[in-house]
Parts: structure tokens; sequence; C-alpha cells
């Protein structure tokens, strides 16, 4: 099977994103939001990424579409360079790859009509007649369970959970092959979550979507993923499928992460919560040699020194640890 | 008598709301109590009124528009309606309060310390040495690493969770008999967050504090709460020990809830039992049940509004019939665990 696997639709080579934060050139510092993060995402495949606020998470989805330049390394999508694409030629590009962002009514214009905010991705990379138009907006809004007559409302017409709809419909616009998704679900109640959720999941069977879906909620990420990735101060310590990550972790990180979640259950509670120590570290001083070790249960001397790589453990599944847990 | 007597007794509480399109009620006749180092967790999306609940619990509702009706008894006293002197004696000092965002709490100018010092002297008189001392005591309680420090910091050198811990350390310092939080993890990490819950179990057992926990997590309350309630459109749908609750819940809502979460073990559903649309506006209210429209389960009866039924054990506001409603929710798609 794995010999037959397609080429990955996009391939980050030791992608690092670095921001610089104060005023004056004296006090000015590099915040090391993303770190050398390498992988491969494969058409028809959703890769979870999870991690708590200020992992690099958001970050890295918005380096994966280019709406921030990337410091180093390397961001190919279907085959080509885009690193350092101009806006030029990454314009043809765009087309192919979109967000879906936590806020939809942030990027929803209040005083224009939904079917015109729908319309105007077709304005800029289509020429389709007004009637032509009409139709694809009509199409849209039935994709995302609207009605046609939604059009002509505005967005404070609409909850939360129809905004979303509407922010998925006007990433699916265009016909694209990636959808980046970041935290799309996590400002609605859990009931509107969960039609959230399907749809995005039927969506990607009708379409053949590929999906990255960031999210600091576990049980959705299980729900809606084939692979994960767990993120911690900017790099990735532990990336495979889902199962594997969240019923065996290897990652110390991903254990304490995993037993932290409340399970609505009162049978099958976690054998043990793992409580982790302290605080998150700033990112603008992250500890030396392997970034977690400062609230690890397993550091050593080593861990101090040293940063640990990705590497297998298992197929498909790698980690990024000195002294990984027991599979 | 005395031993009989709820620490909270609230009844047919009501909170509405005049505004141009006409009085809009935001809780209508709740009604519930809490005992003596009892965890209740108040679960419901937003809208449901469990906010508002708690603000009018505190005398915390202050609108001119606002119209609030019933009866909240604090060991025996009606707070409703209290003068603001007298409602300053509880509040604070026997009844404290967490907010979601911990930085309503707190004013960005002063130490963390001097906002607990300036708590305790409120209500108790002491010196300003001892509430000092109390004070690193209290953040040495919650956690709070290095606590002598900590006391000497202003918010914006905290993290979030050490925020959120220094605000329940000031709730803390006056001994409450019961802590009221308002969706006191939301805004916290997950590890974070497992910290919090954690000091808010250990709180009762070295305060003997009651809390009332609100949240619309169902795994939050899973964690800590010893009795649940849940609310919708404004009204307690479903109360019942936790156990009860998360092992047989009665009402349509809840089984709707709880088929909308994800499950962290076993197989992954192809989809997730999701309640259609959405929770009613406040101000078109549907006749009778409220979650009607939403329901799978409606019939005629539900013209009506469904009432509570009696206190106490597990009870729901459902006209469904009690007997057979576990093998009905098996039959909502997406089936449920055996």
């Amino acid at each position: 099977m794995s010999e037959t696997k397609p080429p990955p639709l996009v391939r980050t080579s030791e992608l690092s994103k670095h921001y610089p934060v104060g005023r004056s050139p004296l006090q000015r510092r590099i915040v090391h939001a993303v770190e050398q993060v390498s992988l491969e995402i494969f058409p028809g495949e959703t890769l979870g990424i999870v991690g708590e606020s200020g992992c690099g998470k958001s970050t890295l989805g918005r380096c994966l579409v280019r709406l921030t330049d990337i410091t180093s390394g390397t961001l190919e999508f279907a085959g080509r360079d885009i690193t350092r694409a101009s806006q030029r030629q990454l314009r043809p590009v765009r087309r192919q790859m979109q967000m879906v962002f936590q806020d939809p009514s942030a990027s929803l214009n209040p005083r224009r009509r939904v079917g015109d905010l729908l319309a105007d991705p077709f304005r800029v990379h289509e020429k389709l007649s007004r009637s032509e138009m009409a139709d694809r907006v009509e199409d849209l809004l039935v994709r995302v369970e609207l009605l046609p007559e939604h059009a002509q409302r505005f967005p404070h017409e609409f909850s939360g959970g129809q905004r979303q709809r509407i922010g998925i419909a006007r990433a699916l616009a265009l016909r694209p092959q990636l959808i980046v998704a970041d935290e799309p679900v996590s400002a609605l109640d859990v009931s509107i979550q969960a039609q959230i959720i399907n749809l995005l999941a039927d969506l990607r069977d009708a379409l053949k979507l590929t999906y990255v879906f960031i999210a600091h909620d576990l049980s959705v990420v299980r729900q809606f993923s084939s692979r994960v990735a767990v993120m911690y101060l900017g790099s990735i310590v532990e990336t495979g499928p889902v199962d594997a990550v969240f019923s065996s972790p290897r990652h110390h990180y991903t254990a304490a992460l995993r037993s932290a979640v409340p399970v609505p259950d009162v049978d099958n509670r976690p054998a043990q919560r793992i409580v982790l120590k302290g605080d998150l570290p700033s990112p603008l001083d992250p500890p030396s040699g392997c970034r977690f070790h400062t609230r690890c249960v397993a550091a050593t001397s080593l861990c101090r020194y040293e940063r640990p790589v990705l590497s297998f453990v298992d197929t498909n599944h790698l980690v990024a640890c000195h002294h990984p847990r027991a599979g | 008598m005395a031993t009989e007597m709820p620490l909270l007794a609230v009844e047919n509480l009501c909170v509405s709301f005049r505004t141009d399109g006409g009085v809009v009620p935001a809780v209508s006749g709740v009604s519930f109590s809490v005992e003596r180092r009892e965890i209740l967790g108040v679960v419901g999306e937003s809208g449901s009124g469990k906010s508002q609940t708690l603000l009018a619990i505190m005398g915390l509702i202050n609108s001119p528009n606002a119209i609030v009706t019933g009866s909240v008894r604090f060991l025996g006293q009606e707070m409703l309606g209290l003068k603001r002197r007298a409602l300053d004696a509880i509040r604070g000092r026997q009844v404290a309060m967490v907010f979601q965002d911990p930085m309503t709490a707190l004013t960005p100018v002063h130490t963390i310390g001097d906002q607990i010092i300036e708590q305790i002297r409120a209500h108790e008189s002491l010196s300003r040495g001892a509430a000092r001392r109390r004070a690193v005591e209290l953040l040495d309680a919650v956690g709070l690493p290095s606590p002598e420090s900590a006391v000497d910091r202003y918010p914006h050198q905290l993290s979030g969770g050490m925020r959120q811990r220094a605000v329940i350390a000031m709730a803390l310092s006056c001994n409450p008999a019961l802590l009221i939080a308002d969706e006191p993890t939301t805004a916290l990490d997950v590890t974070v967050q497992a910290q919090i819950l954690e000091l808010i179990g250990r709180l009762r057992d070295s305060f003997g504090s009651a809390v009332i926990l609100v949240t619309h997590d169902l795994g939050v309350v899973a964690e800590v709460a010893d009795r649940v309630m849940v609310m919708y459109a404004g009204r307690v749908v479903e109360e019942g020990g936790k156990g009860q609750l998360f092992r047989e819940p009665l009402h349509p809502y809840s089984w709707g809830l709880f088929g909308s979460i994800p499950p962290m073990h076993g197989p992954r559903p192809a989809r997730l039992t999701a309640i259609p649309g959405s929770p009613p506006k406040l101000s078109q209210m549907p006749q009778g049940c409220a979650f009607g429209p939403r329901c799978g389960f409606r019939h005629e009866a539900c013209a009506a509004q469904p009432s509570l039924g009696s206190a106490g054990g597990h009870r729901s506001a459902c006209f469904l019939p009690r007997e057979g409603r576990h093998e009905l929710r098996r039959t909502l798609a997406g089936g449920v665990p055996a």
C-alpha cells in the first residue's frame, strides 16, 4: 500500500518562522514561533495539529498557505517550491489552498450581503457572467446546508454556526485541494460544533478535500483527523496515526496533554492524570535542549543539552524524545 | 431544622429584561439547592441562562431594565432585594465568585498581594502585616509557585493560569461557604485546566466550601461535580446526581449534548449525533417546550410547558414516559454506547 502512495500535496522541510518583538532595536528579541518543522501532507488525508496556546500551531497553518512569510526552510505545494514565491506567482496556487478561521465574523464585511461576499473569489479569479456567478453562489450555499435565499442577507442575520458555514462556503468557492482550518469550531456551542464537524467531514468525502485541522480540543481532532501532529513550543514533538498517538502516546508531553482532557464519562475515567508542573515557558526564551525538559517527568541531563529529533518508533509514528514512553 | 437547611436555596428564580421588543425572559422559574460541601455543575450552551442565574444569585444584575423575581436564600436569609450593605456582608465573605476572565476581577495597577489584602481587610479587621501573611498562605494553597515573590507581582506578570489561581485565592480569602465559578477554566489550556480543576476539588476538602461550577463542558462536570443541572433556554431541563445523569440521561437535549461530543475512547463514530438547528432566540421563545423544535421525539403534549417535577433525585422536564427512555435514546442516529 505504501509503495503506491501518491506524492504529497504539501511538503515542508525544516520550516521555521521567527518574529521580531520589541519596539527599539536594542530591545528587539526573536520569537521562535515555528522551529524546523518537516512534514508531508498527502492528498485526501486530514492532518490534525494540536497543542496549547502559543505552541505555534496557528503560525504553522498560516505558513502552509503562505499567509505569512517563511523565515527559513522550504515549503512545497503539489511538487512546486513556493517558499519564496511572489504574490503574483502565488496567485494561481492560492486557488488551490484556502483557509477557514476561528471567528468567521472577522472575515465577513458586515455591510455586504452574503451573496456578494461569496462572489468575491469568482470576481478575482474567474471571469463569470452575472448569472453564472449567482448560480455558483447558490451552489455554495446549498453545499454548506444553507438556503439559496440566504444570499440576500447580511452577516449579522446569521447565528455563529451559520456564519461559520458561510466562512466554509467561501473557502470552497474556487474548489481548492487543500483547506487549512484554524480552530474552526472552538468558538461554537457543543451542539453546533458537532454540526460543523459533520459538515466538514461530508465535504471531505464529496469533494476529495485535504485538510489541515488545527485545534486545541483533542477529542475534536481525534474525531476528524487521520493523522495528528502534536506541537510544543514551535516544534512537532510527536506525529502519527490518530489512534496510535492518542491511545499509546510515546512523547511525555502528548501523554500529559491526553490525560488532561476531561472526559464526559463517569465510568471510563482515565487511569491516572498526569498533571504537568508549572507553565509553558516563554517562546522568547525557550529552554535549552529538549524544549519540554523543564516539565518532563523523564528528563535527564542529556535532555538539557541535546535537542531530540523526530525519529520512528513505529510505522508512520515519529517522536522527538530521548526517552520515549513504552508503546 | 438547622441541619436540614440547605446552604443555598433558589426558588422560582426569574430574570427578564425590558427591551424595545418587549420583555425578554433570560431565566424562567429556576429552582435548585446546594448543600454544604457539595459541588454542583451547571451545564448549558450560550443563552441558556446559566450565567444570568449566577449573577442574579450574587445580586449583580444592576440593569434598570432587569426584572428579577423569586427567592434566593443563603442559610435561610433572603438575598434578593437585600440592601447593598447587607448584601456585602454576605458577598465576598460567605459567597465568592470567580469569572471566566481573571482580569475582570483584577486591576492591572495594583499587585496581586495588595488586591488580596484589600479583600481580606474589607471583611475582617486584620492588620496589614497579618493580611499579607494570609495572602501568601492563600497563594501557596492555590499552588502558585514561590508565593512570597508572586504576592508582589502585577497581574500582567503572571500567566493566564496563574491569574486564575490568584483570583481563586482572592475568592477564598474569607473562607467562603460557597464559591460560585462561572466558566473558570474555559479560557485556559487543557493542562492548566487540569490543574485548576484539581484545585477546585481540593477546595472542598481543605476549605470545606461548596461550589457551583458553571461550564459548557460536560467533561469538566464529570471531573469535579457531585450533582449536575442542565439548562436550556432559561430553564432547568434535567437535574440529577452525576452518576445518574451521565449513565442514564433523561432529557433529549442532554442526549444531544452527549452525542455532540466526540469520544476520546473506543471507535470513532462516522458522524456525531448533532442537535439540528440552533437554540431559540430569547425574544422568540417557542410555545411549550423550548427544545421542541430541535427535538426528535416531539409529540402533541410538547405544546405545553413541561415541568421539572418534584425536587430531589433525578428529574427532567420532558413529557416522554419515564419508562423506556433509555431505549428511545438508543434509537437516535449514531447510537449510544451500550
